[in-house]
This record gives structure tokens, C-alpha cells and sequence, in this order.
């Protein structure tokens, strides 16, 4: 077991590393927090609220990551099998498990950090007036787990080809999928003719519910459990590519 | 180390490798030869565990890669066809990495690193990015990586490509001297490295193995193999042929030229009796007094025996 973690590890740091040896890591980190102030500040309103909580810098983060985590995942795979190096990895003595894992934790990592330099808008709003300390932490824990979420069906669309402009693409659409399903101008269309059963269905994939349970402070079970399946489904359809792409 | 019995792997509809079957033991270094899209890659990617055969078997060192495949992978050292490496990190930290992967850490991955980095010449470029590197650099910083854990099999799919004539000299001693104590399988279509490296040749062509030898066996299948051509001045053709004719050794006689030098070649009689054929000849030379300039027996060139094993296709496509 701690050689598998091992390995998880090493291929999880080699990831890093590439992220920080390239100017990508830079680039997205500047970008991500001039869009997250932007959103925050001026189309949020967050002054003008008159309220001492996150929400108007967390209500953005399912649009914003729709763009911004397909980006920094897209060549998570497509990469190395344009590179070839993908046959270097897969005849190493490690299973595809641990590569795909290593591979998804590097990534989140990477944006986890990148979400930890927002603290400032934390420290404003306690600076500003007497937030709940726990609904802001849940805040973005669900912000952490959407991120994670979207980053599984990156990696996935990532696998699917060796062009990192159709991985990117793809994952957008899936992910945009994700958002739109349990968005109310979308169900309403939907009520009006699908029987009920089919709109609970397609609503139940919608991130923004479980996203907005977390923005309450409300740590749900059943939001979690979400989260974790949608992972953990994308990464074992990762696998899956990756085994037909070498069947094949 | 190595057995491959009954490899087949499908494209699709088309079959890229047909029953292929051999073992490689320890000490011993095979040559996979073939034309471009033969199957050499794809077999050599069966063998690492990159591609899972359509039907048949790949043992590595008693582990089947099928079905155990990460104690077999542990065994083998890969360098795959076109040397790809992580560009995004220096050439230290690459091979970091792989040490890492093949579980060296701390003090025996730099040790390890060292070793590799001395065999392959690349102190120059150790801190180096490699997406920065020439193309001799890169292949021989894949060749380290496959280096890196002193692997008792080695397999690789064109290591001396891209390599300068120093370079690829240098490769080819390392092959030998690693040969000694370790299985090797590496596919090239250099015809001379195969003389001067490996212990047997596999040919492969359309998916299939065409033939399989020492180095020597392949040569002798050579139309003009163990046959013996000699010159002579100043005995007229008639009397050369004659007396050649007259030898049990010999079989079909050739003889050219006029009363001044005469050139022949005689073909033995029964195929492989080494040296046989010259010795008889020149004992005859001497008897007659001929003025002998010159007896050479025919060893078979390498490079006409893979031309007619594996022409037909490459002559119907040109058409």
C-alpha cells in the first residue's frame, strides 16, 4: 500500500513540478485571481451587499472553473500521448491507477493553491464585519470538491484524444452540462413536458444544488457523496480510455 | 528471460504481428531486424507491457506481463522507438524521476543517477532543460532512463537512431558489455550493428518471423555464401576450368578471362564445410604451380540476405 501511495506520489510531484517549470502555473495563478476580484468586486457587488459572507465571490466559481480548471488540466494526458511518453509512463512497474491518481491530485493541488491565494477576500470580509468562520471553510470546501469534479472530467476528456484543444473543449461542454442540468430556466423547460421522474434525474447531475448546500454551510452527506462519484466515476472512464487507446 | 510464444496482434483488420515466437536467455543479445512497419515496435511494445497482445504470451523472467505484469515490468529497461522524455524537466530531474518510479530513493537514486549519467555521457547537460536538447542528447537521456534501475533485461526499439558515428560506437560497446550479464532485445536496421553487437538476429517482415540465426547462419543463407573466388595469372581459363572440374570439393565452376588473369568461383558441392573448399583449391594452386593472386571465401553480405528475404513486398508496393 505506501509503495502504491508512493508511486501516486512521484508521479503527483513530477506533475507539480512541470506545472512550476512552465510559465502555465503563472499564468493561470495571475488569472485566476484577477478574475476571481473581478467577479467578486464589480459584477458581484460584494460592497454594495451589505453582507459579511463569501457569497459573492463563491457564486462565480462554477463559471469561472467551467473555463479555467479544463484549462489547467487539458494536458494531463493528451501530453503524453502526443509526446509519447505516455508509453514510458504505462511500461513503468506502476498500475494506471496510480498514474490517473497521481496525474488528478497533482492538478488539484495545483488549483486548491491557487483557491488559497483568495484569502484576502476572506480576511476583508472579517476585516469588514463578523462572518460565520465555519460557512466560509464549507464554502470552499464545496468550492475544492466543484474543482475537483470539474478536474475528473478534464482528465478524462484529457485521456480521449492527444489534441489539447479538443480535450479542453470537450471537458468544457461536459462541464457546462454539469452546471446547465439543475439550472431553473433549464428545468422549467424541461417540466413542461418530461414527467417528473426524468427532471429529477437530469437535475441530480447539476453541480450548482450540491455546490450551493456548501455556500450555506450545510456540509451534506448526500453533497459529498456527489462529488465522490462524479470523481470517481470520470477517473475509472479514464481508465478505461486508456486501456481501449492501447487494446485498440 | 525473455519467451514470446504465438504473439499476434490485430490492428483492426489488419494484422500488424503473425505468431510470433522466440527467447531471449541471459548473456545473449538479439538483433530484431525488418523493414519499416514490419512489426519490430509493435512486438517490442507487446514485450514491455505497453500494448496487450490480441492472442498469445510475453514471459518475463517467470512472471507472465499479462497477467502480473509489474513484477515483470521491474525486470525491464525500456526505451521505446522514438526516445520520448518529459520536456518540461531537466534532465537530473527526469532521471529523478524514473529512479523514483523504479523505487530508488535519496542516496541510491543519485548513485544510480551518476552511474547512468557516466554511461550515456550526459554530465554536460545534467541541469539542463530537455526540450533544449539536441537530438543525440534526448535519445541518450531515454537510454539513461532505461538504465536507471540496472535492469536484468533491456529492451530497445532503435537505440542508436539519431546518433553520430562516435555515438553510436560507444552505444553498441555498451550493449556488449551489458550483454554479458543481461538479456537484451534491440531492433535496428543497421545491418552492421548487427555483426558487431548482437549474438543472434531475429527478421521479421510483415508480422512474421522470416528468420531467426546467429549472425553467421543468416549470412550463410547468401547465394554466393561459402563459395571461393581466386585469380590466377598466366595459365590460360581451359586448364583452370578443367582442374577445378576435376575437384571433389567443387561444385558449379564460374571461370572468366583470358590467358593473362583468369578470375573463378567455385561453388562447394555440399553447402556449409567451412574453409574445406579454400583449402583444397590452393593445395591444387600449389601442385600446379599456379600463380595464385588471390582465394577469398565468400562469408554471404548481411544486407543482400534481409534484401531477399523481405523484398517481395517492398518490390510489389514499388510497382
Amino acid at each position: 500500500m505506501s509503495e502504491s501511495l508512493r508511486n501516486i506520489w512521484t508521479i503527483a510531484k513530477r506533475e507539480l513540478v512541470g506545472y512550476f517549470n512552465s510559465p502555465v502555473a503563472y499564468v493561470f495563478i495571475v488569472i485566476f485571481l484577477l478574475l476571481n476580484g473581478f467577479f467578486t468586486f464589480m459584477l458581484g457587488n460584494y460592497f454594495l451587499r451589505g453582507e459579511a459572507n463569501l457569497n459573492a465571490f463563491l457564486m462565480w466559481h462554477p463559471w469561472l472553473y467551467l473555463f479555467l480548471v479544463p484549462a489547467a488540466g487539458m494536458r494531463l494526458w493528451a501530453e503524453e500521448r502526443r509526446v509519447g511518453t505516455l508509453e514510458l509512463l504505462l511500461t513503468m512497474p506502476i498500475s494506471a491507477w496510480q498514474a490517473i491518481l497521481g496525474k488528478f491530485v497533482a492538478c488539484w493541488i495545483f488549483i486548491a493553491l491557487a483557491l488559497f491565494l483568495t484569502f484576502p477576500v476572506v480576511l476583508t470580509t472579517m476585516y469588514l464585519g463578523s462572518p460565520d468562520v465555519g460557512t466560509m471553510l464549507t464554502g470552499y470546501l464545496g468550492s475544492v470538491l466543484l474543482a475537483g469534479a470539474y478536474l475528473a472530467v478534464t482528465v478524462m476528456t484529457s485521456a480521449m484524444t492527444r489534441n489539447q484543444v479538443i480535450s479542453f473543449i470537450l471537458s468544457v461542454v461536459i462541464c457546462f452540462f454539469l452546471i446547465l442540468a439543475g439550472w431553473e430556466p433549464v428545468t422549467d423547460l424541461l417540466v413542461r413536458w418530461a414527467p417528473e421522474w426524468l427532471v429529477n434525474i437530469v437535475s441530480s447531475f447539476s453541480v450548482m444544488p450540491h455546490f450551493s448546500d456548501f455556500q450555506r454551510g450545510v456540509v451534506d452527506f448526500r453533497d459529498l457523496l456527489f462529488f465522490g462519484s462524479v470523481i470517481a466515476f470520470c477517473l475509472f472512464g479514464t481508465s478505461v480510455v486508456l486501456r481501449s487507446l492501447r487494446a485498440a | 528471460m525473455i519467451t514470446v510464444e504465438d504473439l499476434v496482434k490485430d490492428f483492426g483488420p489488419k494484422r500488424a504481428v503473425n505468431r510470433v515466437s522466440f527467447s531471449v536467455q541471459k548473456g545473449e543479445i538479439l538483433g530484431f531486424l525488418g523493414p519499416n512497419g514490419a512489426g519490430k515496435s509493435t512486438t517490442m511494445r507487446m514485450i514491455t507491457g505497453f500494448f496487450p497482445p490480441t492472442s498469445g504470451r510475453v514471459v518475463v523472467g517467470g512472471h507472465d506481463i499479462g497477467e502480473n505484469p509489474i513484477p515483470a515490468k521491474r525486470l525491464i529497461g525500456y526505451l521505446p522507438e522514438s526516445a520520448p522524455c518529459y520536456s518540461d524537466m531537466t534532465v537530473h530531474g527526469f532521471l529523478a524521476f524514473a529512479a523514483e518510479m523504479r523505487g530508488l530513493h535519496g542516496a541510491a537514486r543519485e548513485q544510480a543517477i551518476q552511474r547512468v549519467v557516466g554511461l550515456c555521457f550526459l554530465e554536460s547537460v545534467l541541469h539542463q532543460s530537455v526540450d533544449t536538447l539536441s537530438k543525440g542528447f534526448r535519445h541518450r537521456t531515454c537510454l539513461a532512463q532505461s538504465l536507471i534501475h540496472d535492469p536484468p533485461i533491456l529492451v530497445l526499439d532503435e537505440p542508436t537512431d539519431g546518433l553520430d558515428p562516435n555515438q553510436k560506437h560507444e552505444i553498441r560497446q555498451l550493449l556488449k558489455r551489458f550483454g554479458r550479464d543481461k538479456a537484451i532485445i534491440f531492433s535496428t536496421h543497421i545491418l552492421e550493428e548487427v555483426d558487431a553487437v548482437c549474438s543472434r538476429a531475429i527478421i521479421i517482415d510483415r508480422g512474421q518471423v522470416v528468420a531467426n540465426g546467429t549472425p553467421a547462419e543468416l549470412r550463410a543463407r547468401h547465394e554466393l555464401a561459402g563459395s571461393v573466388s581466386l585469380r590466377v595469372q598466366g595459365t590460360a581459363a581451359e586448364t583452370v576450368r578443367t582442374k577445378l572440374h576435376a575437384l571433389p570439393a567443387a561444385g558449379r565452376v564460374v571461370v572468366q578471362g583470358d590467358a593473362a588473369t583468369v578470375t573463378a568461383r567455385v561453388y562447394p558441392r555440399d553447402k556449409p564445410v567451412n574453409g574445406d573448399l579454400a583449402r583444397s583449391l590452393s593445395e591444387l594452386a600449389q601442385r600446379e604451380g599456379w600463380r595464385l593472386d588471390e582465394l577469398r571465401t565468400e562469408e554471404g553480405r548481411l544486407d543482400d540476405v534481409f534484401r531477399s528475404i523481405t523484398r517481395p513486398e517492398t518490390a510489389k508496393g514499388a510497382e
